[in-house]
């Protein structure tokens, strides 16, 4: 019985253009955690098993290769390893092939950003720890910032291409500065 | 000429540029006006509307004669300032607004013609007869107007859009801006200093002053090294702030590459929204001119820019410099020149009784009355005490006081204030929320007194953003008397044939704002319209405070009672393509693609945009010329064998919680609560105002677990409709949803032989009744199966996680083909839907309720959103126009927008009996078919009915029918 080949929703080589590189990554498998009504405690619970706690809106939280990622009202990604001991607290939706998970770092990443985001990502305002569900030019996605040079950008599987594109074009334009 | 060893130019970078086809040397640091004045070249434009030769006025981005268009490899840039434009190797200008040659311009004729062509002549002219208009005067008048030309093709060069963050913004980097960035800066605020010239320094840079003893650059030069070498400070040359808006955001235009030759990634300019705490208004003040008789012969320049070009570019604008002025600063610009080695000709200071005592000759009491020269100035008349003198100048500088640059602070409709001692405007407090007008910009002109408010306006914007800064001991300047005297235009300009210039970039004049008056346009709004004064790209920069004071003179009022016009946003002009930066083309819109995308592509599928999908219309096969004879084969190939489709688009939402089930009793208008597990149910949703809204089908995966499915079209609406219900009317429920569209990849297969393809990929026979859903397993994945049709055909869809979809899709195609199937588009689609009478959204296009498609009876006996507005008088009964299905008579192409009539009927409005929304050629039944609302239609079929198009010329007689016109039945899907 022949096997379904899996593919990524990106498949490009790495880019470093300036001071920035921009790479797909692989995030592993995400899913979304939204606590059933009265169940919060039980959830909090279950995921201080995982060393996790329920991020406040526009964080996430991490441990052990684990993110929980503030995604929505009574919402979070769990990105990294399948849910256990949610089952029945919370609804739980697999998102692992939903998105396409982008890695931007380097000294000019957060200037690349500022051309396409509308947030304020000075490290004061958005440090390590802080997530963002905001629009990249013309997408929705999700924001993280997981280092101080760093960022994870995720976005619908569909745009993958254009995301990556737009992220290209002012990567070249920022480094064509004089 | 340039002046030795004089000016901030970089002597060691010569470049070479052309103007008007001629090259000439300029060096690193000159503008364009600085290196063509170095070249001695003062004739640079032609004016709107009488063609006038003009030259510089100005040295800064007020600029209204030097506009100049800068040509490019790929770019033809109309409008360019020269005074803005700074010169780079193989930098090409060319003059506009003249015909053949800047020299000699026919349409020079217009200025002969000027006493036919006074403020108001086209109203007056062009009024009759009234058919002239659209054909004849309005190209007329278009084809002589406008500045400059476009290149006609698209701009395809790279523009950038940027966002920035800030505690304070800083306007202008002057004395006062310099001081409040330091001042903020040392602070540790988060500083953003932003200045439209490509070095900053601002008045300094031209100005021969001293500060703590040094000369003013040193100390410039030592605030920005010190200023640069801090982390928390951005520096923005070459960046004009365009606009004031709400929440302290800030537009600003950026030059980003327009200084240097052309490179293909480089952007030319950046517009940046700019999002500060407190900003300061640091934009320092415009000089103005004073209106006398022709006053605008190249040649004439305001005395700062010539100021500026004799101490900041190194360039003498004449060898023999007449001085023109009100203020204080016509004899600092003499004695400037004179240190420069140029010769003053004369300083001509309006003011009676001031010293005479120079070594040039002073007339004290006297103004400039008029002036000669055909394409440049060479002599003046000055009037005086004991009558007229005619002195010989190639140069001459005027100086009519300042304006305070507080342009911005009128953005959110504040208004300024006259202050009769500076007479000017300057700004009112608090116009712009946390924007603080300081230095020049606020009407204190000095050095000393600029440090000390830019130093204060920092120190206020900390306190606001809750910072503690004490003052520091303030650099000691100089302050330069002031001493105006105010004159507007020398008495006796504007009478007869003389013409004294306000508004140069269009050619308005003082008789004109007295015409204005006269014909009782008195107010300042009408004035302006009537006359076009300030409506040049230079937005009366340089003649708006003028020709108020004019128009105060002529009406017997004063200016403040006067008041001005209004400022708006932008600041400068602002290309569109730097604000849509990224937008060209496909940048307009993200794409979505499916993970079919690629397979479709190489099979030739032409794709076709379903929202922000990109969907393959329809697999060509060889042999076939066009896309109908592709589409009746994949109908048929349905029909008659299997076909596989790609339905990922269909919007999908994961919907859970012990109150799922009945949230969607709410939201549908049929009932969901009892359907069993491992069934689907087709449901139609409603909105509010009891419209239809979307239709889909929704799956029960669990007790609380249901799979929702919209439209393609309507994915994001039904979310953020379910969404708002829930928060807005049942936020206590037990109930999660989320959108796993994107997760899912989705393929229909359909046809008798659907069943036997899917036998082959599952890898063995599947029973699943009609209406059912499943988990497989589908070659070692976990997968959904539905078992629903929107082909009329038995159908299937298989759903596999979005990883696989590329994967499965080749697969089902290569086993299809193996049948005599193969994939299908949506152009098939379309046909096998509107065969069985299945509604898309230009069936259900937001006007249409239940009851006119004819799904009433799905309308339950619970409630549900939209049910009592559905019951509203008028969305039921026999006036509505109801959905049907439509035959020609005779084999006719029908069309989607035709209106229906009763036969015999003329085709026209109150006659309209209703319209087609979909048509298609039927391969099945070999006719053309088509949906259509028509009034009472449900109580009509079989009666005939006339279709007509006017646009297409189309006019078919129809027989009305049951919108299935296929398998009614339903026995095929049902097999």
């Amino acid at each position: 019985m022949p096997s379904l080949i899996a593919k990524a929703p990106l498949t490009a080589t790495p880019l470093q253009i300036g001071g920035a590189k921009l790479s797909a990554i692989d995030p592993g498998p995400i899913t979304s955690v939204a606590p059933f009504r009265g169940k919060e405690a039980a959830v909090a619970v279950a995921l201080e098993r995982l060393g996790l706690s329920f991020p406040a809106p526009g964080q996430y939280v991490e441990s052990n290769g684990l993110r929980l990622v503030w995604t929505g009202r009574d919402q979070a990604f769990l990105i990294g390893a399948a849910p256990e001991g949610l089952e029945g607290l919370a609804a739980l939706t697999d998102q692992s092939d939903g998105w396409a998970a982008l890695l931007l770092e380097g000294p000019a990443a957060e200037a690349v950003l500022a051309r396409l985001y509308p947030l304020d990502l000075r490290a004061s305002v958005f440090p390590p720890g802080h997530a963002s569900r905001s629009a990249l030019n013309h997408m929705l996605s999700i924001l993280l910032r997981t280092g101080a040079d760093s960022f994870q950008i995720m976005v619908f599987r569909s745009m993958a291409q254009t995301a990556w594109h737009e992220l290209h074009a002012a990567m070249t334009g920022l480094a064509a500065r004089p | 000429m340039r002046i030795d060893g004089k000016g901030l130019i970089d002597r060691g970078s010569p470049v070479r540029f052309r103007f008007d086809g001629v090259e000439y040397d300029g060096f690193r640091g000159d503008t364009l006006a600085s290196a063509l004045l170095a070249n001695g070249v003062k004739l640079v434009g032609r004016s709107f509307k009488y063609h006038r030769p003009r030259g510089v006025l100005t040295a800064g981005s007020e600029e209204p004669n030097a506009l100049v268009e800068v040509i490019e490899r790929g770019q033809q840039t109309p409008n360019v300032r020269a005074t803005v434009q700074e010169v780079y190797d193989g930098l090409q200008a060319r003059s506009q607004n003249r015909w053949p040659s800047l020299k000699y311009d026919l349409l020079a004729v217009n200025d002969l013609a000027a006493p036919f062509l006074s403020a108001g002549f086209y109203y007056k002219t062009f009024m009759w007869p009234r058919s002239f208009w659209e054909k004849l005067y309005e190209p007329m008048i278009r084809r002589a107007a406008g500045l400059g030309r476009l290149s006609g093709r698209h701009d395809q060069a790279v523009y950038e859009k940027a966002f920035a963050f800030c505690d304070l913004l800083v306007i202008g980097a002057g004395p006062t801006g310099l001081q409040a960035a330091l001042t903020a800066a040392r602070a540790g605020a988060d500083v953003i200093l932003a200045d439209e010239d490509a070095r900053m320094g601002g008045r300094l840079l031209s100005e021969l002053e001293a500060i703590d003893g040094s000369p003013a650059l040193e100390w410039v030069a030592a605030v920005l090294a010190e200023l640069a070498a801090l982390p928390n400070v951005r520096l923005m040359p070459r960046t004009t702030v365009t606009g004031a808006y709400d929440g302290g955001t800030y537009g600003a235009l950026e030059r980003v590459g327009l200084h240097l030759p052309e490179a293909a990634d480089r952007p030319r300019e950046c517009f940046w929204r700019i999002v500060a705490g407190q900003a300061v208004l640091a934009a320092g003040a415009l000089e103005r001119p004073i209106a006398f008789e022709d006053n605008d012969r190249p040649g004439i320049l305001l005395a700062s820019a010539v100021r500026s070009y004799v101490n900041r570019y190194g360039v003498a604008p004449g060898s023999r410099v007449a001085v023109f002025g009100n203020n204080d600063d016509a004899r600092r610009t003499a004695r400037d020149l004179m240190a420069a080695g140029i010769r003053v000709a004369a300083l001509i200071d309006s003011r009676a009784g001031v010293s005479t005592d120079e070594d040039f000759p002073v007339y004290a009491g006297a103004v400039v009355s008029g002036t000669r020269g055909r394409l440049a100035l060479d002599e003046i008349t000055v009037q005086h005490a004991n009558g007229t003198v005619q002195i010989a100048a190639d140069c001459l500088a005027i100086s009519g006081g300042w304006n305070p640059t507080l342009h911005l602070t009128c953005h959110m409709n504040g208004r300024p204030i006259w202050n009769d001692d500076l007479a000017s405007f300057v700004p009112s407090r608090g116009a712009v929320p946390g924007l603080t007008a300081a230095g020049a910009a606020n009407g204190a002109f000095g050095t000393a007194a600029c440090l000390a408010e830019g130093q204060a306006a920092a120190l206020a914007a900390l306190q606001a953003l809750g910072r503690v800064a004490k003052p520091a001991p303030l650099p000691v300047a100089e302050d330069f008397g002031y001493g105006l005297q105010p004159l507007w235009a020398v008495p006796g300009s504007g009478k007869a044939h003389g013409r004294a210039w306000l508004d140069f970039a269009n050619d308005v004049t003082v008789k004109d704002v007295k015409l204005a008056a006269v014909e009782n346009y008195a107010s300042v709004e009408h004035m302006k319209r009537y006359t076009t004064q300030g409506m040049a790209p230079d937005q009366g920069k340089n003649s708006n405070i003028g020709a108020l004071a004019v128009l105060a003179d002529a009406t017997g009022r004063g200016i403040p009672e006067t008041g001005t016009t209004t400022y708006r946003p932008p600041f400068v002009p602002v290309p569109i393509a730097a604000m849509g930066a990224g937008g060209r083309g496909k940048g307009f819109a993200p794409q979505r693609l499916m993970t079919s995308h690629s397979a479709s592509v190489a099979l030739g599928a032409p794709m076709i945009e379903a929202g922000l999908w990109y969907r393959p219309s329809y697999f060509p096969r060889p042999g076939e010329a066009t896309w109908r004879e592709a589409c009746d084969r994949e109908v048929r190939m349905v029909r008659q064998v299997v076909g596989v489709c790609d339905v990922s688009t269909l919007g999908k939402i994961d919907i859970q919680g012990a109150d799922a089930a009945r949230f969607l009793d709410l939201v549908y208008t049929n009932t969901f609560s009892s359907l069993p597990v491992g069934r689907v149910r087709y449901g139609l949703m409603l909105r509010e105002d009891g419209h239809v809204l979307d239709d889909g089908t929704t799956a029960r995966l669990g007790d609380s677990h249901f799979l929702m499915t919209t439209t393609t079209a309507a994915a994001g609406l039904v979310m953020r409709h379910l969404d708002f219900i829930q928060q807005a009317f049942c936020a206590d429920w037990d109930l999660r949803t989320i959108s796993v569209t994107e997760s899912w990849a989705q393929f229909a297969i359909a046809g008798p032989k659907a069943r036997d393809l899917l036998a082959a990929v599952m890898d063995g026979p599947v029973v699943l009744p009609f209406m059912g859903c499943m988990d497989v397993q589908e070659q070692g994945v976990a997968a959904r199966l539905f078992r629903i049709s929107f082909s009329g055909e038995e159908g299937y869809e298989i759903a596999v996680p979005a990883r696989y979809g590329e994967a499965l899709f080749r697969d089902l195609l290569a086993r299809a083909e193996v049948m005599g199937g193969g994939p299908y588009g949506m152009e098939a689609l379309n046909v096998l839907r509107i065969e069985k009478g299945f509604i898309t959204h230009a069936e259900i296009h937001g006007r249409t309720t239940a009851f006119d498609i004819g799904m009433e009876k799905m309308v339950a006996a619970k409630d549900c959103i939209g049910k009592a507005a559905a019951r509203r008088p008028g969305l039921v009964g026999p006036a509505r126009e109801q959905l049907v299905g439509l035959k020609p008579l005779a084999d006719a192409p029908l069309t989607a927008g035709a209106h229906l009539y009763a036969p015999g009927a003329a085709a026209s409005r109150d006659n309209d009996q209703g319209y087609v929304t979909s048509v298609c050629y039927s391969p099945t039944l070999e006719s053309w078919l088509a949906l259509a609302f028509l009034k009472d239609g449900r109580a009509r079929l079989g009666e005939s009915i006339r279709l007509v198009d006017p646009l297409r010329q189309i006019d078919v007689i129809c027989t009305v029918c049951d919108p299935v016109f296929h398998d009614k039945e339903g026995k095929k899907l049902r097999a």
